[in-house]
């Protein structure tokens, strides 16, 4: 087997696996906290993804490392507005609940 | 196995379990300490891809910041040792069955796609310019890759020649850094206190 795809190829396959553990978690996760554990996985699949092709493939050495820094400071950044949510949300109805958030709706 | 392999399939061991006990798991505690082992492994994947700016900031940022952010808000929202949040089993059988087909779906994509299979440079990451390359992207002094293209492809020497795209990143660099300080003051503002909205509510 050759090696480099094969390197390629397992990468994205472990990028894959984080990726649907994310949606798995996100649509059964009922805590709130839960499924924003399910977020991050999924962005760290997209992320092994980006840095795995910065490395197989050299055009695009700089752009995947790039892109991975801008998935990681996003990801802070939602983490940090979503947990403002919840915690705004369980002062309201001491519950994080998702199934509870229907007065969320517009 | 060279030790690229024997690394690669420990730190990907690691990961991917760590990753799956995060959705078996129903205690949201152990469900964030399991998330901090997948974080790490990940770290680890990133320096086995000689991408140690990456890693590094992986393990800054994402372990040690967006991690302790969440572990903090599973403190703030508890609510008491035995309450848990079960899910259904038929919720169980579906999203598992429905996150089976994807897999199959990516995995599959993944494998047949004939990868562009160029030779990975050596990297020696004790003397690589790496963390030059990314700052100079990053501050768009210069093309971050003058040889590339913005499709990846190589160019054909018959083709007329592409016009000067700087593919450098300083105004996507402002922007992430504009947006993650108005996200932290949007955040600041959201969760601030509102005691005294209540007691003036109060008589």
């Amino acid at each position: 087997m050759n090696f480099d795809a094969f390197g390629l190829q397992a990468f994205l396959m472990l990028g894959a696996l984080l990726f649907v553990c994310g949606i798995i978690c996100m649509a059964t996760k009922r805590n709130a906290i839960g499924v924003l554990m399910g977020v991050e996985l999924v962005l760290n699949g997209a992320n092994i993804n980006f840095v795995a092709f910065s490395y197989y493939n050299p055009t695009f050495r700089v752009e995947g490392q790039v892109f991975a820094l801008f998935v990681i400071v996003m990801a802070a950044a939602e983490a940090a507005i979503a947990l403002a949510i919840v915690l705004n949300y369980y002062n309201n109805h001491t519950s994080v609940d998702v199934d509870s958030a229907e007065e969320l709706k517009g | 196995m060279t030790l690229f392999e024997i690394l690669f399939w420990i730190a990907a061991a690691l990961t991917g379990l760590s990753a799956i006990m995060v959705v078996v798991t129903q205690n949201i505690v152990r469900a964030a300490a399991w998330l901090l082992f997948t974080l790490a492994g990940t770290a680890g994947l990133y320096f086995l891809l000689a991408s140690d700016f990456v890693g590094a900031a992986q393990l800054i940022v994402y372990v040690g910041g967006t991690l302790v952010l969440v572990v903090f808000g599973v403190m703030l929202t508890a609510q008491g040792p035995f309450v848990n949040l079960r899910t259904g089993a038929g919720e169980w059988v579906f999203s598992v069955l429905a996150g089976i087909a994807l897999y199959a779906t990516l995995a599959t994509a993944a494998w047949v796609t004939a990868w562009d299979k160029s030779e990975p440079q050596e990297q020696d990451a004790a003397r690589s310019s790496n963390i030059a390359q990314i700052g100079m992207a990053l501050t768009g002094i210069r093309e971050a890759t003058p040889e590339g293209s913005i499709t990846g492809m190589p160019i054909k020497p018959g083709s007329p020649p592409r016009s000067r795209w700087r593919t450098a990143y300083l105004l996507p660099f402002e922007i992430v850094s504009v947006h993650l300080l108005v996200v932290l003051i949007g955040a600041a503002y959201l969760a601030r206190a509102k005691r005294r909205k209540a007691e003036g509510a109060t008589p």
